[in-house]
């Protein structure tokens, strides 16, 4: 192979296509196969989850969607995921108006106003909140956030209690609820939501920038104009990105959450609970039926994970014109 | 491209914590976990008094998980003592334990509860000539702890606790609480009371107390999930220990080991006797002195007497077993499986779980399991 003689300069180029078709084909049929693999990966967990559910729905004596208790092992079993349902996405939807926003500045103070040398190190101490076991956050959480909890969460009783939602039923309970569980996972998808904003902004057309400011707009302007409808997409991902990890979150939920099988919207009152959180206090000591029912509840998740997903895919296409590929 | 790095980057950054995530929580939710114990000093004096099996070899166990710390302490105390006799407990619940026993795979079985009718017929097909005994091992109690602003010493009994644990009493200063504490300044505050939130043994002692001794109030079989109404959940016994640490006005329950270490104030029970009992070892060794013995022939069973009045003897007291069978045990295992619970029954044995916040067995019931298992075969 090496014997290359200057003499057959000629010869070379069609050897060396043929080589690079062969290296397309590997390739090609390497990434096919990943994305075959990945459907594959979750066709199994769909129907895993389909199968071990459907064992467990026709022995469930009570409305799997309205019921709130969960007691697949008790003589007469009966549970439903509506309290689960609730707190699942109550929770998440607090956790993405709280970090949604402060990662989108985040993001830019990164890609727009700090000075580089700064930029950098501060870019990676957010990559940095992301490698942080949840076990960590969820004991962070129960130590120190809910007990320094007390007076915000009786600040907003007294004057956002008119709201009901922030109106608190008894006073000194630990605010062990929805709220807080909130709060923590906006700070859990708070370096997800981050790292991928940053790097969209980061991509925002040079020239879009300095047209912008060309046509006399401030850098505030600017970024209102020229970053944020570019970015707007890549923000949208990103969001869904940690909306996944804020619906699947399970041992800082389980940690911080006082459970029970009562559905509120007194976001203040301990309670309430979340799949993952659900599956991962009940499977250890639970029955075959109860696993099932577990499964059951895990497929339910999965399907509202791929809604989201879904819904956030259309909402991205609808965009398309500002999308990177349009640049 | 540079923008797909990026989403690639934070997948990868999500899949690492995902996964950190699931390791993390697989042991975190191991419950009744004890502290570690410090079982090898304890176990080099009293090296000398274990008598090894002549030969020695793989000693296979499984089962509960409540007894996992005491046969820890057991096992670094044997095994300085008899090299030769290598012990492996694997947890995995009492369920699995029972299982794997009458499926012949381990010497003996760690249990909660005895051994079920049906449990002891499949076990005849593993013991050859003989069946599965429950040999009364691990005693354990489990404490009412509470943290209440200005009162050390609280005095509860079996109505009173199961309608506050059912939310039927909300104030500290109720009479039903005052009444049984007179002098005690109870303040106006409502009750916090914290259960276990996921399944748990601690849980089904508790309810299985307050079914018998709770006077009618609750309305609930003894179960290992929480039935009762309103309160708050916190996961494992650390996850309530630190709960009622942090928490004012609160009252919850744990086993001993983890109201001594958190060094929270556990109330006395009043249970008919002439004093209130506190939640002491020797209370509830007290407690299992004065156990029937329910198990026929060699089943050494016991049947706790919830509602007890005898003089010291503390309610919430509890017993595990290690399932053995009374004849056709694998003979190659026999002699270490009795040098180990010849040990594990004695006086050292015992001290030595006491240590990590257990229950040692009075001597006149460990002397009867000590009969047992000399007569092994």
């Amino acid at each position: 192979m090496t014997s290359s003689s200057p003499a057959d300069a000629r010869g070379r180029t069609p050897r060396r296509r043929g080589d690079s078709r062969r290296g397309d084909a590997v390739f090609f049929n390497l990434s096919r196969g990943a994305g075959i693999l990945l459907l594959v990966i979750m066709a199994a967990i769909a129907g895993f989850l389909t199968y071990r559910s459907a064992l467990a729905l026709g022995k469930n004596e009570g409305n799997f969607f309205t019921t709130f208790e969960w007691t697949p092992d008790a003589a007469k079993p009966v549970f439903g995921i509506a309290v689960l349902t609730f707190g699942t996405l109550v929770s998440a939807l607090i956790a993405m108006a709280i970090a949604v926003p402060v990662a989108v500045g985040i993001a830019l103070f990164i890609s727009h106003y700090a000075p580089r040398r700064i930029a950098q190190p501060f870019a990676y101490l957010v990559d940095l909140l992301a490698a942080v076991p949840s076990i960590v956050y969820g004991l962070w959480g129960v130590l120190f956030l809910v007990p320094h909890m007390d007076g915000l969460t009786s600040w907003m009783d007294q004057y956002l209690g008119w709201t009901y939602i922030f109106d608190q039923s008894s006073a000194g309970v630990p605010p062990r609820n929805l709220f807080t569980v909130g709060i923590l996972l906006a700070i859990m998808v708070l370096p997800i939501i981050t790292a991928v904003t940053r790097e969209v902004f980061r991509q925002v057309p040079r020239m879009h920038e300095e047209a912008a400011l060309a046509l006399g707009a401030t850098r505030w302007e600017m970024i209102r104009t020229a970053v944020l409808p570019f970015g707007r997409p890549g923000i949208i991902s990103a969001s869904m990105l940690g909306l996944g990890r804020a619906l699947g979150e399970t041992i800082a939920v389980a940690t911080v959450l006082s459970t029970n099988s009562k559905l509120t919207l007194h976001l203040l009152d301990p309670g309430g609970g979340t799949f993952a959180e659900n599956i991962a206090l009940k499977f250890n000591e639970a029955q075959p039926l109860g696993r099932d029912a577990l499964m059951a509840s895990g497929l339910v998740l999965f399907v509202i994970t791929l809604l989201v997903n879904g819904a956030a895919r259309v909402i991205i296409a609808r965009r398309k014109e500002y999308s990177g590929a349009a640049a | 491209m540079n923008l797909r790095n990026g989403r690639s980057k934070a997948l990868a950054i999500g899949a690492v914590a995902l996964v950190s995530t699931l390791s993390l929580s697989a042991c975190g939710t191991d419950d009744n976990t004890k502290p570690a114990a410090n079982g090898s000093s304890s176990g080099a004096s009293t090296a000398a008094k274990i008598a090894c099996a002549d030969k020695g070899g793989a000693l296979l166990a499984a089962g509960s998980t409540a007894q996992t710390p005491a046969i820890d302490v057991w096992k670094a105390a044997y095994g300085n003592a008899c090299s030769t006799t290598t012990l492996t407990y694997g947890g995995g619940g009492s369920g699995a334990g029972v299982t794997q026993f009458n499926q012949g795979k381990i010497a003996f079985a760690g249990s909660d509860g005895a051994l079920k009718a049906a449990e002891i017929d499949a076990s005849k097909a593993v013991c050859t000539g003989g069946q599965g005994i429950d040999l009364p091992m691990v005693g354990g109690l489990i404490s009412i702890v509470f943290n209440v602003e200005g009162v050390d010493k609280l005095i509860v009994d079996g109505p009173t606790l199961a309608k506050i644990f059912d939310s039927q009493i909300t104030k500290w200063n109720a009479p039903e609480i005052a009444a049984l504490n007179p002098g005690v300044n109870l303040p106006a505050a409502d009750i916090q009371a914290i259960h276990r939130s996921e399944d748990s043994g601690t849980t089904q002692n508790l309810t299985a107390y307050l079914a018998k001794a709770g006077g009618g109030n609750w309305k609930y079989p003894a179960a290992k999930s929480w039935a009762g109404q309103g309160g708050q959940s916190a996961n494992g016994s650390a996850g309530v220990a630190a709960q009622v640490k942090q928490t004012k006005n609160s009252i919850s329950y744990v086993e001993l080991s983890y109201a001594q270490t958190n060094k929270l104030n556990s109330a006395a029970i009043a249970t008919g006797a002439s004093k209130p009992v506190e939640a002491t070892a020797a209370n509830g060794a007290t407690t299992l002195a004065n156990a029937k013995v329910v198990g026929q022939g060699a089943d050494m069973a016991l049947d706790i007497d919830y509602a007890t009045k005898a003089e010291g003897a503390y309610p919430l007291t509890l017993v595990t077993y290690e399932i053995v069978c009374d004849k056709g045990n694998k003979a190659e295992t026999l002699p270490a499986l009795k040098s180990f619970l010849t040990y594990t029954v004695s006086d050292e044995g015992q001290q030595a779980i006491g240590q990590v916040g257990y229950v040692p067995l009075p001597k006149e019931l460990a002397g009867k399991v000590k009969t047992q298992i000399d007569a092994l075969a």
